[in-house]
């Protein structure tokens, strides 16, 4: 063996900065409408594109939403808190300075618990704080040669919970689960929606490598563009072996903000386009500060509902249910919501869960919806259960009735009832098929007779056919073996 | 005191061509603000609660009622250069 020298092992280090758009109905200083899409400013007023003279005030549904978010990530709710102006330029910025939270956010020192590849990880949560959204830029001309650009303040104003972690992250799969659950938590709280893709959640990262057991963190990069939980992954995962190689090659890492390109998949300096990080962040003295009372605070408490983890693990104690089902179940609050109305509608939980993980889900999936857009209630789910259950109809047929409900939200049994669907039990009615078929068919019933069982499947089949699909299968066999015994 | 060097960054944060004659100028000036501010800084403070605000005022707050905003047209009303219902400004470029 050469004496070459022994690689560095290496840690990562990430921190995440996430920014959720809170679901309130107007902007965040002034009485403009959040909705999302419109023609361009028309959601705007003197306040949000940042007309001298005027006056921000404070929506006090923005701050519950804060409130509510930093208990949920077990965060301390300050009771004094204030806001400050973060100063730069940028068009989307109408007033060259973004209301934001400096010294005194609305809550500090959370943490969000995750569970990677079987273990427990305890993330840090520095601060949640509110600020307002920026406007949207669209760039003429092209990258190389800009033309000029278009403002649409609709978005400006906007209220954002900005959720920063502690660098406690160690693996692009944890920062993606850190990101999975507090979007799962959001989302039960009904203060966001959390779309990546729409922009609702937003995620930059930290990420620097340092030798294993070293204190000091390594030099760092900023990580921005990434556009979805599956890029933030991808575009970690690059940004620590480009770092890795760096540090290999005992070069230094350049401290520098970095873009995700998603065709290349890889990350991209943005060296030059960078704003200079001198904010001169001043107390906003348009606003009086904000004292967060306990009583306030205990109401907010008060409203919390069951969290994602806690309602998974309940579903695994008190439902019976797998730890994958659970999870999958507990990730929508709308599908727990579900799936808890169709179990006390049909008490056979695993049955219930394996009909929304495999037809309900997969019909959530084919019309692109989410949970808490289905028409179809969870009741609704438990009494088609029944429907089998008591032999009204087979679970065939019950696919096609749940693929009704879906598009209708009608109850199971109507739409049995409307359609005619009723599994045919009655003996006499099923004897008169059976007969039929046997005078149909008298070589396949000649062959039975001579011992060639597997044909009884095929007259079954004829019986079905007659039917619909609608003969009870298991009652249908055993009536057409006894006939052709008899003969 | 301030040094020019400190004027010719907080100059250029905040976008402004100061010639040579306004860097002298300025650092003069701001210097002379600093200064008095330094004497507010003797002052003794021992048991004052810091603040940022002077008013006794707190907890100004709205209910989450939407209210009609303004048209299109009247907010690009004073746009020197608007386009297809958006204000229009010039290329952005790589500063500093």
């Amino acid at each position: 063996m050469s004496a070459t020298k022994q690689k560095t092992v290496y840690e990562t280090v990430i921190g995440l900065e996430v920014h959720v758009q809170l679901k309130t109905d107007s902007k965040i200083f002034c009485s403009c409408s959040t909705e999302f899409g419109g023609a361009p400013n028309t959601h705007t007023c003197p306040v949000c594109i940042g007309l001298p003279g005027t006056l921000p005030v404070l929506n006090k549904k923005a701050v519950e939403y804060a409130v509510k978010a930093g208990l949920a990530l077990n965060c301390n709710i300050c009771d004094y808190s204030k806001f400050d102006r973060k100063n730069y330029f940028y068009p989307d910025l109408p007033k060259a300075y973004q209301i934001s939270q400096y010294d005194k956010p609305v809550g500090e020192d959370g943490y969000i618990e995750i569970e990677v590849e079987g273990e427990e990880h305890k993330i840090g949560i520095t601060r949640i704080h509110l600020e307002e959204d920026a406007g949207k830029l669209i760039h003429e001309g092209t990258i190389d040669f800009s033309t000029g650009s278009l403002v649409d303040y609709n978005r400006s104003g906007v209220p954002l919970a900005e959720i920063v972690s502690e660098p406690d992250i160690r693996t692009p799969a944890q920062a993606r689960e850190y990101l999975v659950q507090l979007k799962s938590i959001m989302e039960y709280l009904g203060v966001s929606d959390c779309n990546m893709e729409e922009g609702s959640l937003r995620c930059d990262a930290n990420v620097s490598l340092r030798p294993k057991g070293q204190k000091e963190f390594g030099i760092k990069t900023e990580v921005k563009n990434m556009n979805s939980f599956k890029a933030v992954e991808k575009a970690l995962s690059f940004e620590v072996q480009r770092q890795k190689k760096i540090l290999d090659s005992e070069k230094k890492v350049v401290q520098e903000t970095r873009a995700w390109d998603e065709d290349l998949e890889e990350t991209i300096s943005m060296r030059g386009k960078e704003e200079a990080h001198d904010y001169r962040y001043f107390p906003e003295p348009d606003l009086v500060p904000l004292e967060i009372s306990r009583e306030w605070i205990n109401e907010i408490k008060e409203d919390l509902p069951e969290l994602p983890r806690v309602r998974k693990k309940r579903f695994i104690d008190e439902y019976g249910l797998p730890e994958y089902d659970a999870g999958v179940l507990t990730d929508t609050r709308a599908l727990a919501d579900l799936f808890e109305d169709a179990a006390a509608a049909h008490n056979e939980p695993k049955a219930v869960s394996n009909w929304i993980m495999s037809e309900h889900l997969r019909k959530l999936n084919e019309e692109e919806l989410s949970p808490g857009e289905s028409k179809v209630k969870g009741r609704q789910i438990g009494e088609l259960l029944n429907l089998i259950e008591d032999d009204t109809i087979s679970s065939k047929i019950a696919k096609d009735v749940f693929e009704k409900m879906f598009i209708t939200g009608q109850d199971p049994e109507q739409i049995v009832e409307e359609e005619g669907l009723k599994q045919i039990s009655d003996e006499g009615q099923l004897e008169a098929i059976i007969e039929e078929v046997i005078d149909e068919n008298p070589e396949v019933v000649e062959d039975i007779k001579n011992g060639k069982d597997k044909a009884v499947g095929y007259l079954v089949g004829q019986i079905m056919q007659k039917t619909k699909g609608q003969a009870n299968p298991q009652k249908a066999n055993r009536m057409l073996r006894e006939n052709i015994k008899k003969d | 005191m301030i040094s020019r060097e400190e004027i010719k960054h907080i100059a250029q944060l905040a976008h402004l061509e100061l010639d040579e004659k306004q860097l002298d100028k300025f650092t003069e000036q701001l210097g002379g603000v600093i200064d008095s501010f330094e004497k507010l800084d003797k002052l003794d403070t021992e048991g004052v609660e810091p603040t940022a605000y002077t008013v006794p005022m707190k907890n100004i707050m709205r209910e989450d009622k939407v209210e009609e905003s303004y048209s299109q047209e009247d907010i690009l009303a004073n746009a020197p250069d608007k386009k297809k219902g958006h204000f229009r400004v010039p290329p952005i470029s790589g500063e500093e």
